[in-house]
This record gives C-alpha cells, structure tokens and sequence, in this order.
C-alpha cells in the first residue's frame, strides 16, 4: 500500500464469531465516512458476515463472542494456531460477557426451560483467555469503532497499542456531564477502564463496567462510597455481575 | 432429464449467524432441501431472571447487534405494559424515531452490503466499492444517516444507552437534531440511485403462496405495538401472541421453528408491506408502484424491495417526527415508577419483521418469566418450505448445480435472517 510518505504492508485479516451477538464485527462496518480507508489497511481473508471469501492464510484474527459449545472450542484452537496475533474482540471475548449471566443456573436446567428437553448442547460460558493465549484485548460491548480504528493503524505500523489505564469517570468529567452518585446512582465509571468516551454516562445511563477494570483500581474506596451514600447493595451486585468483567472483585 | 445433485453449504456467508442449507437430489427426484440453524444457543429467557425491570432492556437489546434498539424497546414495552406504566409523548415520539434510524441501517446494511452482491455477481461489497463506487457510497450514505438517527434519539447505534422502561433517560438534542434534518435532505438522492439500481435488477420469478403476519394499527405503518394481523384473516390482540407463534423445536436446528393457520408464515418487510401499504408515505407508494410491489406479493425475493419501500417511508417520516420533536418542549421524557407484579407482552417490528417479549414482574419489579420470539424464528419454517419448492421449481427449468445453489443462497439472504438474534 503506498502512501506519499510511507509505505505499509496491509494486514492479513480474518474476523470470527462464536457465542454473541455479532454487534462488535458490525462496528467494523460502521463510521461509513472512513469506512474505505479502514478497509485500504486490511487485506480481508476471511469475514463471514460481509463476504464469502475464505482464505486460511490469515496473520491477524479478531475473535468475537465467549464460548459455549465443544466445536467452538475446536474451531478456536485451529485459529489460535495460524493466526500470528489474536486479538479478543469485545466484551464477550474479553470476560465471557452477558452470556456469563447463564452460568448462574445448572447447564441442564436453561436446556430443559428454552428447549423442551430436547438434547442441544451447552457448556457454561468461558472467555477466550481461559482457551488459548489471547494477544491483545479490546473490550467494550460494543467496541468503540474510533479506538479500534487506532489499535489497527498500530497494528500496521509494529507499534505497540495500549489501552487507556485510567477510568470511566476521567472521560465522563471532560464531558462536564453531572456525575451519577449525586443523583442517587450507582455507577461503575469509577473502576471501570475508559476509552468508550463514557458514552452510557453522558446518556445519564450509569455505568455497567463493559470495559473491565482500570488498571490500579481502589475497590475497597468503591464499596465504601457505596456504603456512604446509602444506595442499594442488590443492585451492585447485579451491576457488577452484568457482564462477567469484575470476576476479579468480588462483592462481599 | 434424470440427474443427481448434492449441495450442502455450512455457515452461509453474508448472513448474521451461522445456518446450513442442504439440496439432495438423485435420479431427478427432490431427496431434501433443508434450512437448518446450528447457531450456539444463549438463553436469554434464563439469563433475565431474577433481573431487575430497569435493567432488563439493556440486557435483551444484546440479543442482537443488529437490531438492538428493537430489543430494547419490546422489552420497554412489556414492561411498561405490564407495571401500568405511560411514557410520556415526547418519549414515544423520539422511539419512534429510533425504530426509523435501526431499519435504515440495518435495510442499508441488508440490501447493499449482503444482497446486492448477488446480483452483482461480487462475493461482497468490498469488490463492489471497485466496481461499483457510485451504488455503494448510494449505500453507505444510507446507513450512516441511519446510524446517526440511532445516535442522536438513543445515544449509540448499537446496544442504545437512554431508552429506559418509563421514557428515556436523556432527552435528544435539538441542534443535533435539526443536523439530522439537513442530513436526510442531503441524503435523498441516495435514495434514488439505490431505487434506480433495484429498479433493473432480474429478480428471480419464484411465489409459494404463504401466510403474512404483522403488527397493524389502521391508523399508521406499524413499528412500535398494535394488533397481531395475519394475511389469512386471523387478528389478534398484542398480549393474545402465543396463537399467532405456536412455537415448536426441531431436531436439526438451535433456533425454532412456529406457525399460524398454515404450516409457515412469513414475518418482516413483505409481511408490514402486504398486511399494511395503505399507510406508507406518499413517495413509498410511488416507489413500491415502480418497483413493481404490489400486495400481496408472494415472492420473497422481493423481500429486498419491500426493504427499499421502506426506506423511502422512514426518510420521509423521519423528517416529520424531528419536526414534531423540534417543536416540542422536551423537558418531559419520563415518568417515574413503582415496582409492581404484572404480565404483559411488548410487540415491535424490527427490521426483520414482528419481535414479540413477554415479560412477568414480581412486587419488586424483577423479572420472574420471559419469553422472546424472534422474528427469524418465524421465519424458519417459511424458509425451509421455499427452499423445497425452490429447488423443485429450479429442476423443472434445467437449472444446473451452481445456479441452484445461488439461488437457494439468495433466497435464504432475501429473508435478511438474523440468526444468532433467533437462536437467542
């Protein structure tokens, strides 16, 4: 690929999808505008969902949704070893997502309630990283389109991307947006990474921790402000449990 | 002439999720022609159990990425249905506008970047943006105007972030929405170049006389609750869904199969179209005349075109509701809640037809029930049906193996199925 100063070689690309809804491979297509100039950055050789295209000599591989069926895990390991680096995509690959909210009942009993008893199979739900090795994560439900377009453009260019370290609550205060505990909620922009722009917050929606932990988060000062304010110990647990990202943290 | 065929596609492509279509033919004679669903299951009904109604919408609009503003709101609107909740007008009127942007971009995203393709004779939109830069920039216009539509009424295009049971969180912006405005004048030459190109396409000759079921209203074009109309005659009331679905699972696929009156019915744009035309836009009418879709139209493959009618109607509609919103003072967007036991279903049309949640409360406003039936769901049967009827129509003409196998992947893709949404 030329350009009138440098050149680069195009990414050998392939995109993958297991357990989700297929909502972050979308964000690929969207931000129309630049939409050609992403695509000029990635020579496509696999991408179900837009083209039927099939080509196994991939380098780069975005890998979509948690997994929860034994040929999943199969297909996955067979990606894990063309693939040069394998980037978790989005939060369901990066922490197991909502689907982890399954894991709460016995596999057996969603089977009998959704199926009638017919023999379907389901594991509980597991992120990549508890399969294979994972080279870089982007979290987000879904990915930020904006910070994927500059993870790729580092991709290109042998640079080393990293995420923001800081939290949710730094992007929403550059918003000027009225913070949501003096409104009476609770909302996890305090622990959570940033990167998505707070854009729940700045919709006066609270944060539900898509992005996982900041790096160095202070979770006992959490809970304490949590205490200190009053607000209800249930609907914590059932902000952080929303998509598998605070497994880590524990809510007494 | 006697002659064997075997066609066996696993994980079609340029389609959400991951179905399989399988043709077997020996001697001449028609051994099977199946659609077949092998998504991997996620249990949402489980997953929503326990959760609190507030929260509920944001977990069910991620039962799709394509259409999760429509999730959202069916789920919005069993709740509010069932804890006697009334959003006020404002509210109503900025979902409305959601639904619009959702079906532009999804129909954008359909029609331009998986089915014309096909017609195109590309593997997908990448090599057609070299060959065809004008029609897919047409396109991408579209979809980006729908996406900014999304944006500005609910703060994200997909998984919205201020629809909330009792109205919304956070009002739109007046200047973002006088933008928007502009932007659809601007984009409805976008419009034309699509209708222009849909308009030579060779749509394949193919009817099976099938059962159409959609919401209808008799006042508007459906999109956000109403009565449950079929093209057979039956109507019922939004909660009275479970005679219009009669859901059924079957050996070969994750995702259900359901039925009416007869053994299939049709759900999506052909479906809002043959049970509802009347209430199009003036400029839709004009365009569905020239496309040549009049109800009841029985051809699936036209499916693609009754989605282009319809963008015509939302840019159309678009453009009022934002005028009403423009005029309306938007401090009113909320109505607040108690926490109450009830039942009650939530019916939208999503772009890919009648998306019905049934949801049941406890005192504390948790979910205790729910039921979603996807609109692929009901689908799945029609989908199977034609395939049969397909293939044996394609022997008859002397079709060979390729052109067979094209036409089954196209028909498949004219339903738009959003596979993993169904096998939810």
């Amino acid at each position: 690929m030329k350009n009138p100063v440098y050149t680069f070689e195009k990414l050998k690309f392939a995109s993958f999808e297991f357990t989700c809804c297929e909502g972050c491979q979308l964000q690929l297509a969207n931000r129309e505008a630049s939409l050609a100039e992403f695509f000029s950055l990635l020579d496509v050789r696999t991408f179900r969902e837009i083209s039927s295209e099939k080509h196994d000599d991939y380098d780069v591989a975005f890998v979509e949704g948690s997994i929860s069926r034994s040929d999943e895990i199969e297909r996955l390991l067979a990606i894990r070893r063309q693939a040069k680096t394998l980037v978790a995509f989005g939060t369901c690959a990066c922490f197991g997502g909502v689907n982890s909210l399954k894991n709460r009942y016995p596999v057996e009993e969603c089977i009998a309630e959704v199926y009638d008893g017919l023999p379907v199979e389901s594991l509980p739900v597991r992120k990549i990283s508890d399969i294979v090795k994972v080279d870089f994560s982007i979290p987000g439900c879904p990915v930020a389109k904006k910070e994927v377009e500059w993870i790729v453009v580092n991709l290109v260019t042998g640079s080393l991307a990293t995420l923001p370290k800081y939290p949710v609550c730094v992007e929403c205060k550059e918003q000027l947006n009225t913070c949501l505990f003096d409104l009476g909620e609770i909302c996890l922009g305090p622990i959570t990474r940033a990167g998505c722009d707070a854009v729940c917050t700045t919709g006066k929606t609270p944060c539900l921790g898509c992005r996982g932990p900041a790096d160095d988060i202070n979770f006992p000062a959490f809970l304490e402000l949590v205490e200190k304010r009053g607000l209800s110990r249930r609907d914590l647990k059932e902000k952080l449990g929303f998509y598998n990202a605070f497994e880590a943290y524990p809510c007494p | 002439m006697k002659r064997d065929c075997s066609i066996d596609i696993r994980h079609l492509t340029r389609v959400e999720g991951h179905g399989n279509i399988r043709i077997t033919v020996s001697g001449g004679k028609l051994l099977e022609a199946s659609w077949a669903v092998v998504e991997t299951p996620r249990f949402f009904e489980v997953m929503v159990k326990g959760m609190s109604a507030e929260r509920v919408p944001f977990l069910t609009s991620r039962i799709c990425g394509i259409c999760s503003i429509s999730h959202a709101l069916a789920s919005i609107r069993a709740l509010e249905r069932a804890m006697l909740i009334a959003p006020p007008p404002a509210a109503e009127t900025t979902r409305l506008l959601a639904m619009h942007g959702e079906t532009l971009q999804s129909h954008a995203l359909h029609l331009f970047f998986l089915a014309a393709p096909d017609f195109a004779g590309t593997s997908g939109v990448l090599p057609l943006l070299e060959s065809q830069p004008e029609l897919v920039r047409a396109g991408l216009r579209l979809k980006e105007l729908g996406n900014e539509i999304s944006t500005v009424t609910t703060g994200r295009c997909t998984h919205p972030v201020s629809l909330v049971v009792g109205g919304l969180s956070k009002a739109p912006d007046k200047i973002r929405l006088q933008q928007l405005l502009d932007m659809i004048g601007e984009r409805k030459s976008a419009l034309g170049t699509a209708c222009n190109f849909f308009g030579t396409l060779d749509i394949p000759r193919f009817e099976r006389e099938t059962e159409f079921i959609s919401l209808h209203n008799g006042a508007t074009y459906p999109f956000i609750g109403g009565d449950l109309l079929s093209t057979d005659g039956v109507r019922k009331e939004e909660n009275d869904y479970l005679p219009m679905t009669n859901e059924y699972v079957t050996e070969f696929s994750t995702s259900k199969f359901t039925r009416c009156s007869r053994e299939s019915s049709a759900a999506g744009a052909l479906a809002r179209f043959n049970n509802n035309s009347g209430f199009l836009h003036p400029e839709a009418k004009k365009a569905a005349q020239k496309l040549g879709l009049r109800p009841i139209c029985h051809n699936p493959f036209m499916c693609n075109i009754a989605q282009l009618v319809e963008c015509v109607h939302i840019l159309h509609d678009a453009e009022t509701l934002i005028q009403k919103l423009l005029d309306t003072d938007l401090t009113d967007i909320r109505t607040p809640f108690a926490p109450k036991a009830g039942t009650a279903t939530g019916a939208v049309e999503a772009p890919r037809g009648i998306l019905y949640h049934h949801m049941e409360t406890d005192e504390e406003g948790k979910v205790v029930k729910a039921d979603c039936i996807i609109p692929t769901t009901q689908n799945n049967a029609n989908i199977h049906n034609d395939l049969q009827a397909l293939a044996r129509q394609a022997l008859e003409e002397g079709k060979n193996d390729r052109e067979i196998e094209k036409l089954a992947e196209m028909l498949v893709r004219s339903y738009d199925p959003c596979i993993s949404c169904s096998v939810h």
